[in-house]
């Protein structure tokens, strides 16, 4: 009786912070991150500045997400970035050149990015290249195709509705994209924890030989991690052509930098099988209220960098050593 | 009176509360190979760590050559001369032999490291041990006894007195474990005074002089002569008397569950296999390292491509391209490399078991609920000692391998594949092992067993398939198999 009573105490208290496994340190940095910045600034702590930090992490959030999919697996993907500026050059020709509905260059927007992932897929599964190699090579391709889609030009002037998704705040506080960006980190979190497609990501960045004895096809779900990762970019892309009513073909430069840091900031493990979605929105938070609490102490953008790749180190590093001591 | 080399006074070791040696004494002379024998927990590897220098004990002391001794680091007692050699091996592929032999200490010659005088002291050491290969060649590709033999090697480049061996022969075949036998007798005649530990208890009669019994932390035994019977020494590491080791096998039911015809692999590993296993049949497979054992079991299970040949299930020819069609229809592999192939390690109790049935939960909700569930279930069948949140890797090597059995038994499976399924696991949780193997048996499974230990093989099958160099040697009945009739058709 009382061995079963302590058993099922001890089961009883883990789910509710299970979500978080790994990502207690960076959660711990990010309430430490805010309670500095509200000290600090007079303009930090305000459901405006909330709800602008929100609007800035949109783009970021949603490409973590697939970036967490593909090092879940024990891979990498340097080709989000690329991917983005192809995905959104690719809607902009399609509504403002070729003039067809704005919808269906969404449409082709994401098929092109998943285009991409496919590729990629192929040629770590097929062909056995590396996910590092295979992926750099993507990031040179896409962004080759991004710019000759338009020889390097611009695309401006989309219809109303399409920017106010990114300006319009329903019930006063959320932009759709906003919304968007939860709705994936939701339905990615209920994927990965709760569903058997989402164990076998885990399963396969543990060890990839016992996944396959277990039956579990692993260059199926190595392809669709990249197709996911790139489509996900793509969407990012079309957010981000909201937010600047624009599209062009050096967009998303370095944000294959900016994704893997939250990724690996939120604990989830470059080796693969261990870390996920609530760890990467804890990263993407501690990115995102960074950059805008640096900019409201006016620190140079140079600084800024400097004391981003200071916390990487410090994340990683923390989260090592508590491991260690345990 | 000769002085020892290495003397233990009470040496105790705990971790937190938990004592993991208790007042452990005993002597080391030079030109000697004592075996430190015990089942997996009894402290054997904590023992060795602390001689090695890589733990420090909590009580007790330790003098070597006469001086005290204390090393604090793994390289505080190689610089002694006393080295470790894992149970791993820590080679590194990629690089030559001489280099591995001299890695951290390369010698040095005007500021740069001298090459030549690194191959030619290497193939020195080399030679000393019989090896004839080129110290210029790098590792990858080397066959394992012979990377065992680069480690002792690299060991004796470092002026080693004081060997310990940690299952040297886990991974070896029979003739490869005579030669690393024929070194050691040699370097014991040189003086090197060796610590053997193994779970093969006809190699602890074979090569060893004295055998130390541990049990729980404690020396409960010290034999001072080798040649006593098995069963003693059993006995005394698991503290209770043995009455049999296997349990009695049940009759196979006349139904052929599974039917493999000319099999012949892909990769030439084997060639032109035929057998068939009834239902409720226990087949072993027994051969050489190298015969193609495992590669045989792992193309019925559809891990490896066949090049020809067919696998019949219930009389239908199977497809097999991939080990998840080899589930589907009902056919599991236990595989050999618990830690590679068997389990995520650094996962769940609980994860690693719902690994091997995700596609029952293909369109349901998989909720903590519902693995636990699951996860308790299989648990409680097996009798394995942990809960389903804990990692695997905090489990002891038999209930790591009763997860992995475990996994696959809460499918049903028609033909349950299991190779070497007892390595590394101590003597008393095999029997706990067997006794699943013929209950699988009882209920009408298929079942084919691979394993080096032929004791093992003998004592779980019905019949016996040998194997020798890919080459199906024959097929003997249990009446028919004994170790001198396995050998011989093993060896042809």
């Amino acid at each position: 009786m009382s061995v079963l009573g302590i058993n099922e105490q001890k089961h009883a208290s883990k789910p509710s912070w299970s979500w978080l496994r790994g990502a207690t340190g960076p959660l711990i940095g990010l309430i430490g991150l805010c309670l500095f910045l509200s000290l600090a600034t007079d303009t930090f702590l305000s459901t405006r500045n909330g709800l602008n930090i929100l609007d800035q992490i949109t783009v970021l959030g949603i490409m973590s997400v697939g970036m967490t999919f593909v090092i879940l697996i024990g891979g990498i993907d340097l080709s989000v970035g690329s991917v983005l500026a192809l995905s959104m050059m690719v809607m902009g020709w399609t509504a403002n050149v070729a003039g067809l509905p704005l919808g269906v260059g969404i449409v082709f927007g994401l098929a092109a990015s998943a285009a991409s992932g496919l590729l990629v897929g192929l040629m770590v599964t097929m062909f056995r290249v590396p996910a590092f190699i295979a992926t750099l090579a993507m990031m040179s391709a896409a962004r080759g195709v991004a710019n000759m889609i338009t020889d390097g030009q611009q695309i401006v002037g989309f219809p109303d509705w399409f920017m106010m998704l990114a300006i319009d705040r329903h019930f006063g506080a959320l932009t759709a994209t906003v919304f968007l960006m939860l709705v994936v980190l939701v339905v990615a979190w209920a994927f990965l924890q709760l569903r058997a497609e989402g164990r076998m990501l885990y399963a396969v960045g543990g060890n990839q030989e016992v996944a396959r004895l277990a039956g579990i096809n692993v260059a199926r779900v190595t392809i669709a991690v990249y197709v996911c990762c790139a489509m996900l970019a793509g969407l990012a892309g079309i957010v981000l052509a909201a937010r600047l009513d624009s599209v062009q073909p050096s967009s998303g430069f370095g944000y294959e930098l900016d994704t893997i840091a939250a990724v690996v900031i939120g604990g989830t493990s470059l080796s693969g099988g261990a870390g996920g979605i609530g760890g990467t929105l804890i990263g993407v938070l501690i990115i995102g209220v960074l950059r805008n609490g640096l900019n409201l102490l006016n620190v140079s953008p140079f600084i800024q960098q400097v004391i981003i790749g200071v916390v990487i180190v410090l994340a990683v590093g923390a989260e090592t050593v508590r491991r260690k001591r345990r | 009176m000769r002085e020892p080399v290495l003397s233990l006074k009470g040496i105790s070791k705990r971790y937190g509360p938990v004592p993991v040696l208790k007042d452990v004494s005993f002597d080391i002379y030079a030109g000697e190979v004592v075996a430190l024998l015990g089942e997996n927990g009894a402290g054997k590897s904590t023992l060795s760590g602390i001689i090695a220098g890589s733990r420090s004990p909590s009580e007790g002391s330790m003098t070597w050559l006469g001086q005290p001794y204390a090393p604090a680091n793994p390289a505080e007692a190689i610089d002694k001369g006393v080295v470790l050699i894992h149970q791993e091996l820590q080679l590194l592929p990629e690089l030559s032999v001489a280099e591995n032999v001299f890695i951290g200490r390369w010698p040095m010659k005007n500021g740069v490291v001298d090459r030549a005088q690194m191959v030619r002291r290497a193939q020195e050491q080399l030679a000393r041990l019989n090896l004839h290969i080129p110290a210029t060649r790098k590792v990858a590709g080397l066959s394992t006894a012979h990377q065992q033999l680069i480690e002792i090697a690299k060991a004796l480049a470092l002026n080693a007195r004081l060997l310990i061996l940690d299952e040297p022969t886990a991974a070896l075949g029979g003739a490869e474990t005579e030669a690393l036998f024929e070194q050691v007798r040699k370097l014991r005649a040189e003086g090197v005074g060796i610590i053997y530990i193994s779970h093969r208890m006809e190699e602890i009669r074979k090569i060893t002089d004295r055998i130390i019994v541990l049990r729980d932390g404690e020396k409960v035994q010290e034999f001072a002569d080798s040649a006593i019977p098995v069963r003693t020494i059993v006995e005394s590491m698991v503290g209770r008397s043995l009455e049999r080791m296997f349990p009695s096998l049940p009759e196979p039911q006349p139904k052929t569950m599974l039917e493999v015809e000319k099999l012949t692999s892909a990769e030439d590993a084997f060639r032109d296999v035929s057998f068939s296993v009834k239902a409720g049949e226990i087949l072993g497979i027994a051969g050489l390292v190298g015969a193609g054992r495992t590669e045989l079991v792992r193309a019925i299970s559809g891990a490896d491509p066949v090049a020809s040949g067919s696998v019949k299930l219930d009389g239908e020819v199977l497809a097999l391209k991939s080990p998840a069609d080899a589930i589907a229809r009902g056919i599991v592999m236990v595989p050999e490399d618990r830690k590679e192939q068997g389990l995520v390690v650094a996962h769940g109790i609980g994860e690693n078991l719902v690994y091997a049935n995700l596609d029952r939960f293909a369109s349901r909700w998989l909720t903590p609920s519902a693995k636990r569930a699951f996860a308790d279930k299989a648990i409680a069948a097996f009798g394995v000692k942990g809960r389903g949140e804990q990692p695997a890797s905090d489990l002891s090597g038999g209930n790591q391998q009763k997860v992995v059995i475990a996994k696959w038994l809460m499918r049903d499976p028609k033909v349950v594949v299991l190779d070497e399924p007892t390595r590394g696991i101590d003597v008393g949780a095999r029997a706990g092992i067997y006794d699943i193997i013929v209950n699988l048996a009882r209920r009408g499974v298929a079942v084919i067993v691979v394993s080096s230990d032929l004791e093992e093989v003998l004592g779980v099958s019905n019949r016996i398939l040998v194997l020798a160099q890919g080459n199906q040697a024959g097929i003997l009945s249990r009446e028919e198999a004994n170790d001198v009739s396995v050998m011989e058709l093993a060896t042809l």
